[in-house]
């Protein structure tokens, strides 16, 4: 069985005045069928960006996909005609985004843009399609199908057009799914509805999911294998068991460090990542995280680190990976920034 | 009704004891929704808040927590009278001040301030960090020449993390967490007693939040102040907080010290919303017990009979739709509004 979605040294730069912004510099992973992902960063980091250069749908100009492969199911659909992308796109392979307002059309019925879907990718007649969509808002839990399907997005309320989207995103029966953020606009109570509808709907089917977000805790509970992505590059790969409870890379050991935990005695103080991001066009020399790192040695600024196995399955772009791991993480406060040579 | 301020302090939680700061009682919020065309008249009322009752203690922070149109936000402005209520009082240090006029409101205003939630809309596009720093002094009269501005300007932000040199920059120069600071330094410059602090990091990323997460700390500390923190994620809030309040539709459901609430929650709502909140840590997190609500939060135009979370409770009977719960002590300082909840012990 081939592997679903290899993506190859993805690379996405914009072309702006400013110069030139290397939102997504080499990226690489594979996601097996029915496997969910989760791709976890925080604003700016190239998340969404890599997601949209998958589906191609980056604005060309200022956007371009210089470099890389995509294969999905095989094909590298980087370098298809974009007639057989439209195809792919909302047919095997389709998208729920983050924003569900600006995502659904406001002029046309829930009844027109499922439909629309559906005769376009699977060829069902307009009856047969109008049958479709009403079952496919039942199946992701709207009541009253049958009318609601005759009314307009604004009078959905937001957990309701979210749920509208993975009706669209699941109507063709795709093998991948793409979730940008799908619960960030949600309430925490919604947020689970949906998180555990989109969960148990690609079990059902053996969809594999794409879950783009900056909430460690969605991850923890929904992915089987997690990417980190910071400053436009994956900076650990892992299953989800084994980097949340071996990280071995200081942006991760930063992130766990500085988000409150329900199920712990509270900590004293927070444990912030001091700082900011770097400016991706102007990125440093090195590592690009090395300037908030508490653990850099001379290396990190003069040698960018590649992907290194931690062990079977788990790898970390960082030249010091031994210096990490739970007790990083748990060690608190305590430890101070590294300002000799040796990582001491 | 009495105020629900815990007097008996305990080991394990923080509870409130000592001097009641503000004193909100039986506070109702209804906005008018007006229908027609040629004659605008109200035909129905959205109950944004609907008769809560609370006190909050010189130096704690009191969390309220709840997801959106709960009305915490409104209770806020209410307390701030940004908003007038539509009924009920509130006192602040003592003073009531509902029916004080806008002048008499003015020198109030100087001891509560608020920190809003978007970093982005919430700071004068056209005005330099120096100027929205230094406007409130120049307001109420707190600075006599412009090297005292200038100085005090330049204290505020550096109390915040700031540069001092970064005062004659614009907002959009600013990053969003930077621009939470400045909306921190300018709530701070009056030197109030209390702030009420609205979502003040969800706009922001984790690792920023946490930053100023700390800070909030830092100052409360350092200045002795009162927080209102309002905010929808239950971990940031039991972080910070020592009290916290959980609303529902208007109504405050459960009201306990932050170690009790998370621990022993008593309400099927908050038992709702915390299993809501997915743990960093796959292990832990498919240890705890799940509970799903199902439908969606009813409207606040129509809020539903009796108990407003009746329709989506696991374990309501009849009675509940029948009976509006109040708030009554379920267990030492830890307060719950349903009748399903045993003296002590989850239902």
């Amino acid at each position: 069985m081939v592997t679903l979605l290899d993506v190859k040294d993805l690379k996405t730069y914009f072309f702006t005045y400013e110069g030139v912004v290397k939102a997504v510099d080499g990226i690489s992973y594979e996601l097996e069928q029915g496997e969910t992902l989760g791709l976890v960063g925080e604003s700016g980091c190239g998340k969404s960006v890599s997601a949209l250069s998958l589906m191609r749908l980056i604005p060309d100009p200022p956007g371009k996909i210089l470099n890389g492969e995509v294969l999905f199911e095989g094909e590298d659909i980087l370098k298809i005609e974009m007639d057989d992308m439209r195809r792919i796109r909302g047919g095997k392979m389709s998208m729920v985004f983050q924003e569900p307002m600006t995502s659904l059309n406001p002029v046309l019925t829930i009844e027109k843009q499922l439909t629309e879907t559906l005769q376009l990718h699977k060829g069902m007649s307009r009856e047969e399609s109008r049958k479709e969509s009403v079952n496919l808002l039942a199946r992701v839990g709207i009541p009253d199908p049958d009318k609601r399907v005759k009314q307009y997005p604004h009078q959905f309320s937001g957990g309701m057009r979210q749920r509208v989207m993975i009706a669209m995103a699941l109507s063709c029966n795709p093998r991948l799914i793409i979730a940008d953020e799908p619960t960030t606009a949600l309430d925490v109570t919604i947020q689970a509805q949906i998180l555990e509808l989109m969960k148990s709907l690609t079990t059902e089917f053996g969809v594999a999911l794409i879950v783009i977000t900056h909430n460690l805790g969605v991850v923890a509970r929904y992915a089987d294998r997690v990417n980190i992505m910071y400053a436009g590059k994956i900076i650990e790969r892992g299953s989800a068991m084994e980097i949340y409870s071996n990280p071995r890379h200081p942006y991760t050991v930063g992130l766990l460090r500085s988000v409150p935990r329900l199920d712990q005695p509270r900590r004293a103080r927070l444990d912030p990542i001091e700082g900011q991001p770097p400016d991706l066009i102007n990125l440093p020399p090195g590592c690009s995280f090395r300037e908030r790192c508490r653990w850099a040695i001379d290396k990190c600024a003069t040698e960018p680190p590649e992907l290194m196995q931690v062990n079977d399955g788990h790898v970390s772009a960082c030249w010091v990976p031994e210096e990490l791991g739970t007790e990083a993480v748990l060690s608190g406060v305590s430890a101070e920034p590294s300002s000799n040579g040796d990582g001491t | 009704m009495t105020t629900l301020s815990g007097t008996q302090a305990s080991e394990q939680s923080p509870t409130a004891t000592g001097e009641v700061l503000v004193d909100v009682k039986n506070i109702k919020m209804y906005f008018p929704v007006s229908s027609g065309m040629l004659f605008q008249r109200s035909t129905a009322y959205i109950k944004a808040v609907d008769d809560i009752s609370f006190a909050v203690h010189r130096g704690e922070t009191l969390g309220l927590v709840g997801e959106s149109g709960c009305g915490k936000t409104t209770t806020g402005r209410c307390i701030l009278q940004l908003y007038r209520p539509t009924a009920g009082q509130i006192f602040f240090e003592g003073q009531e001040l509902t029916e004080l006029s806008s002048r008499q409101l003015r020198s109030m205003r100087r001891r509560m301030q608020v920190i809003f939630q978007d970093p982005y809309s919430s700071l004068n596009p056209r005005m330099t960090a120096g100027n929205i720093i230094g406007e409130p002094l120049v307001v109420h009269r707190m600075v006599s020449n412009k090297a005292e501005y200038r100085e005090k300007v330049a204290d505020l932000l550096q109390n915040v993390g700031l540069n001092p040199y970064m005062a004659d920059r614009f907002p959009h120069e600013f990053s969003g967490g930077q621009r939470q600071r400045i909306g921190v330094a300018r709530a701070l410059s009056v030197s109030p007693n209390f702030i009420v602090a609205d979502e003040p990091v969800s706009a922001l990323d984790v690792s920023i939040q946490a930053q100023i997460i700390n800070l909030l700390e830092d100052l409360q500390e350092r200045f002795n102040l009162t927080y209102l923190f309002i905010a929808h994620d239950l971990s940031v809030v039991r972080h910070i907080s020592d009290r916290v309040g959980v609303m529902y539709l208007g109504h405050i459901v459960e009201l306990a010290g932050r170690n009790d609430i998370y621990r022993d929650p008593a309400h099927p709502y908050t038992k709702a919303l915390l299993s809501a909140v997915p743990i960093p840590d796959p292990i832990a997190d498919s240890k705890r017990e799940r509970v799903l609500l199902t439908g969606e939060v009813p409207s606040p135009l129509n809020p539903p009979s009796g108990c407003v979370f009746h329709p989506r409770c696991p374990v309501a009977t009849d009675e509940c739709s029948q009976v509006l719960p109040e708030l009554r002590q379920v267990r030492p300082d830890h307060w719950a509004a349903c009748i399903r909840t045993e003296g002590s012990g989850p239902v």
